[in-house]
């Protein structure tokens, strides 16, 4: 099957030709499927967000190919702008981009721009104010004049309603209380909808990461340097604390007890799972 | 992208061209200016040329960084090179066609009044490229003191120069990010004519002012809440003082200054 987007050796550099050239990205092979739900982690400066301004083409690699259904995505103008919608992408603190009159008019801007008509803009700008729970009485009010969740969910709206295939987020959860991140979750979870959408999301949460995520994509110095499942991922934690990730309390636990010679599965990242590793430990160990 | 851009242009560096005290450096500039635009004469350009010439040797600053900076008035130079060329009356007439002549005295204007422009930015980029937009402030406020006396809010003016100057790279940063977010949603902001061109740029100014404002209204807080109430009594934790170094520096400087003079005087 053709992945819905890949990079084939997609290699960036910054301030090329000039003093202060530096390389972000190096050499980067990577391909999602359609319907994948994929987390990636890295810790600042990794190259992480530059990687995924490749993938909708706000970002022209220095050497390299992105490919979007198989087709490079800079073949031509009419394309890459194309894609753009297809690959929505919602950067870091996304509320700072808002600048209409009305949050109905702003979440109109990405499908206004996609030339739809104009029964079908106001159906999916209702849509999506919907799904991300803003209700018909702040749509006509001013972007500005919202708390903090809410411009945020406004902007969250603002790009899923272009319906994109894919939806890429940069620390979507970042900034928001326990309850706004555990909805917007449920949010980014509903949009992927069992596998009929593909979703990549940056995260700084690795229990974010290992509920959520079928696959984890670790960058590292411009690099990938890990690819698997979660389980395949935390199994390789002294490896994740060493590149500056911070891996799940759980998972320290059970690497710690490893350490202390207790024989456990260390691949586990939620309190279910090592409680199961640690029953099927305690037939054979005496210590537990 | 719009980070290559370079405002504030400061090159670092370690040369006794970086070493030397602001202050030094800003009186130096006005002594460079004055000399230059009392030169009328050859020697008096070359002498300027050549004071301009050792400095940047010794500041290390590349030639290629100096030219790309006088890039943007080549249209100016041009023009007031063109201008003086026609409209200066002599005595040598070179040319004559239709109603336009050309004299000697015209050729020699326009390229001592191109040059002069371009000697002055040079003189000044110079400054720029190798005093931090930090010293430079500290510069004027500590120069400009006197002022206070007849309540000029000097240290006022100072703080909001070094606050601009601060924010500049992160409001570049912004409008870069703005700009992508934008991109991403479909904004096109290089297609169209004048007025499309400008109704793309509202979704971009839009959140920029807005950010500005808010980072204005926190850092005021910042400051407020540690206390700041201004320049009085206030000490710094970086001390201007003059070095052996300003001083030989400021006596070339007078030199230039009187030798120009006395060329100008003699007529050679």
């Amino acid at each position: 099957m053709t992945p819905v987007l890949q990079t084939v050796r997609l290699t960036h550099r910054y301030s090329e030709g000039t003093p202060f050239e530096r390389v972000a990205l190096d050499s980067v092979d990577f391909s999602a499927q359609r319907g994948e739900f994929i987390a990636v982690i890295g810790h600042t400066g990794s190259g992480k967000s530059t990687f995924i301004q490749h993938l909708n083409g706000l970002l022209k690699p220095s050497s390299g190919t992105v490919l979007f259904d198989g087709k490079d995505i800079h073949s031509s103008k009419e394309f890459t702008r194309q894609v753009r919608f297809r690959v929505g992408l919602l950067f870091q603190y996304p509320e700072y981009q808002l600048f209409e009159e009305t949050v109905y008019r702003d979440i109109a801007f990405g499908p206004k721009n996609m030339k739809l008509k104009d029964d079908e803009v106001d159906e999916r700008v209702r849509e999506a104010a919907g799904f991300v729970g803003l209700g018909e009485e702040i749509l006509e009010k001013s972007p500005f004049d919202l708390s903090g969740g809410q411009k945020r969910r406004v902007a969250i709206a603002g790009v899923i309603a272009m319906r994109p295939e894919v939806l890429i987020l940069d620390e979507p959860t970042a900034g928001l209380d326990p309850g706004g991140r555990e909805e917007l979750m449920e949010n980014i979870l509903r949009y992927h909808d069992g596998g009929k959408r593909t979703v990549i999301y940056i995260t700084h949460s690795m229990e974010d990461a290992a509920r959520t995520a079928q696959r984890i994509v670790v960058f590292n110095h411009g690099h990938i340097a890990m690819d698997g499942t979660p389980g395949e991922v935390f199994r390789r934690g002294f490896e994740l604390i060493q590149m500056g990730i911070i891996v799940p309390q759980i998972t320290r636990v059970m690497m710690r007890l490893r350490e202390l010679g207790l024989d456990v599965d260390d691949g586990v990242y939620s309190v279910e799972q090592a409680m199961a590793a640690l029953r099927e430990t305690k037939g054979g160990g005496d210590h537990a | 992208m719009l980070k290559d851009i370079t405002l504030g242009q400061y090159y670092p560096g370690d040369t006794l061209v970086h070493r030397l005290d602001p202050r030094t450096k800003l009186i130096l500039t006005l002594i460079y200016i004055a000399a230059l635009f009392t030169a009328i004469v050859y020697a008096g350009y070359a002498l300027v040329v050549l004071f301009l010439a050792v400095s940047i040797l010794i500041s290390r600053i590349r030639l290629r960084n100096i030219l790309s900076g006088l890039k943007p008035l080549i249209v100016i130079v041009l023009i007031t090179g063109i201008l003086n060329l026609f409209y200066t009356k002599g005595e040598h007439l070179l040319v004559h066609f239709w109603r336009i002549s050309i004299y000697w005295e015209g050729v020699e204007t326009a390229v001592f009044m191109a040059l002069r422009i371009m000697l002055l930015i040079a003189g000044t980029l110079l400054l720029t490229y190798t005093t931090s937009p930090l010293q430079l402030t500290d510069g004027l406020e500590s120069l400009l003191n006197p002022l206070k006396k007849i309540h000029v809010p000097v240290h006022e003016l100072a703080m909001m120069m070094s606050i601009a100057l601060r924010f500049i790279p992160t409001l570049i940063e912004e409008t870069d990010k703005i700009m992508s977010a934008q991109r991403a949603r479909g904004a096109d902001f290089e297609t169209g004519g004048l007025i499309a061109k400008a109704k793309a740029m509202l979704p971009l100014l839009i959140p920029l002012f807005v950010s500005a404002f808010r980072r204005a209204d926190e850092l005021a807080t910042a400051m407020e809440s540690r206390c700041y109430h201004g320049g009085e009594g206030r000490t710094r934790m970086k001390q201007l003082s003059m070095a052996l170094r300003d001083w030989i520096a400021l006596a070339a400087g007078v030199l230039l200054l009187a030798l120009v003079i006395l060329f100008r005087r003699l007529g050679i």
